[in-house]
């Protein structure tokens, strides 16, 4: 069964269409980028995920049920802004997570931290705005999930941080588990992923394998994405 | 092992010719286990999915085969390993040619500059 569903999924903010009758589906063991310009809809479907948001209309299933308590225990997410207690140290924040999660790997956590070479005594206030990035990633990537919905994991650290991101995605590959990645920095990621989905206006333009794009089209799907989405 | 890839031909296709050109070097040499799927994948930066994928398309041609339990190994046939190599080594020299005669070279003259080159090399 399909671990994320959206079934004529439409979301509107007042009168201001954001998701328009979307149809997808991602299958377990799968890692999937959700790829679309500026405004076109990638977060309010994420939040839609998370029950952050309800629908306006249609439906969106996780692992065949409504979002709510249980499919949050499945669920890990990575919000598109760090949203991190900034009088927690890193430690206190391993604590924390290990509470409310009974899925938390608190050594994968650890381990991580050392890499990156992040103490655990230092509180999220005394960190950059990268650093606390790397720390929200290394909390929701250490969840032993089902789902994991990362809204623009790789934006705002250097480009060996997201080498590293990208190895923890592919090392931490579960067959039974599914990755959703939003973003637009789409050369760093695409050899990472199985299937791209591409959103402009609400709507779903384009669902397909990252190689089958490359074989039928002859071109990478950053070079398609730009073709695409040409302004 | 080092891996790169260009942008147009699918990754896994590029996999299958690295990991060729892998063997032949002996990077992974014959009778010896691979790495699992996910090592691979990790070191490659690519999708673990895409990995198996290439392996298992290698396995296809007999250049790699499984046991069972223990794992991917590379063959140990000699004479396979020689014809991949062959069929490797008439890919980049027709990609070599291609190239010169882009550049207006006849077949006379890229010969006679391979032929200066590598002499010059010899001395």
């Amino acid at each position: 069964m399909a671990i994320l569903e959206c079934r004529d999924l439409s979301k509107r903010f007042g009168n201001t269409p954001a998701l328009n009758g979307i149809n997808l589906s991602v299958e377990p063991g799968r890692i999937v980028g959700l790829l679309g310009p500026n405004g076109s809809g990638k977060t309010t479907l994420i939040k839609l995920a998370n029950g952050l948001l309800t629908p306006s209309e249609g439906q969106i299933l996780i692992d065949g049920a409504a979002p709510g308590k249980q499919t949050r225990s499945e669920v890990s997410y990575l919000p598109d802004r760090t949203c991190l207690p900034t009088w927690m140290t890193a430690a206190r924040l391993l604590d924390f997570y290990g509470d409310f999660y009974a899925d938390f790997r608190r050594d994968a956590a650890e381990q991580m931290l050392e890499h990156l070479n992040i103490p655990q005594k230092q509180t999220i206030k005394q960190m950059s705005k990268g650093t606390r990035e790397k720390v929200q990633l290394i909390l929701v990537m250490s969840r032993a999930a089902r789902l994991y919905l990362l809204d623009e994991p790789i934006g705002g650290v250097d480009p060996a941080t997201r080498d590293y991101i990208l190895n923890t995605i592919i090392s931490n590959y579960n067959p039974d588990a599914a990755v959703v990645i939003s973003t637009h920095l789409i050369s760093d990621v695409e050899k990472v992923l199985d299937d791209v989905i591409f959103i402009n206006q609400g709507q779903v333009a384009l669902q397909s394998s990252v190689d089958q794009i490359r074989e039928e089209k002859g071109m990478s799907v950053d070079a398609l994405f730009r073709e695409v989405f040409k302004c | 092992m080092e891996w790169g890839f260009n942008a147009d031909a699918p990754i896994y296709s590029q996999l299958i010719d690295q990991i060729k050109q892998g063997i032949i070097a002996g990077a992974f040499p014959p009778g010896e286990r691979l790495p699992s799927v996910r090592e691979m994948a990790t070191e490659a930066g690519v999708n673990p999915n895409t990995m198996q994928r290439a392996l298992a398309e290698l396995e296809r041609d007999g250049l790699v085969y499984s046991q069972r339990t223990a794992g991917r190994y590379v063959t140990e046939d000699q004479t396979m390993i020689e014809s991949v190599k062959k069929t490797l080594a008439e890919t980049q020299v027709q990609a070599f040619l291609d190239a010169m005669s882009r550049l207006g070279f006849k077949k006379g003259e890229i010969l006679e500059l391979v032929r200066r080159d590598t002499a010059r090399e010899e001395d």
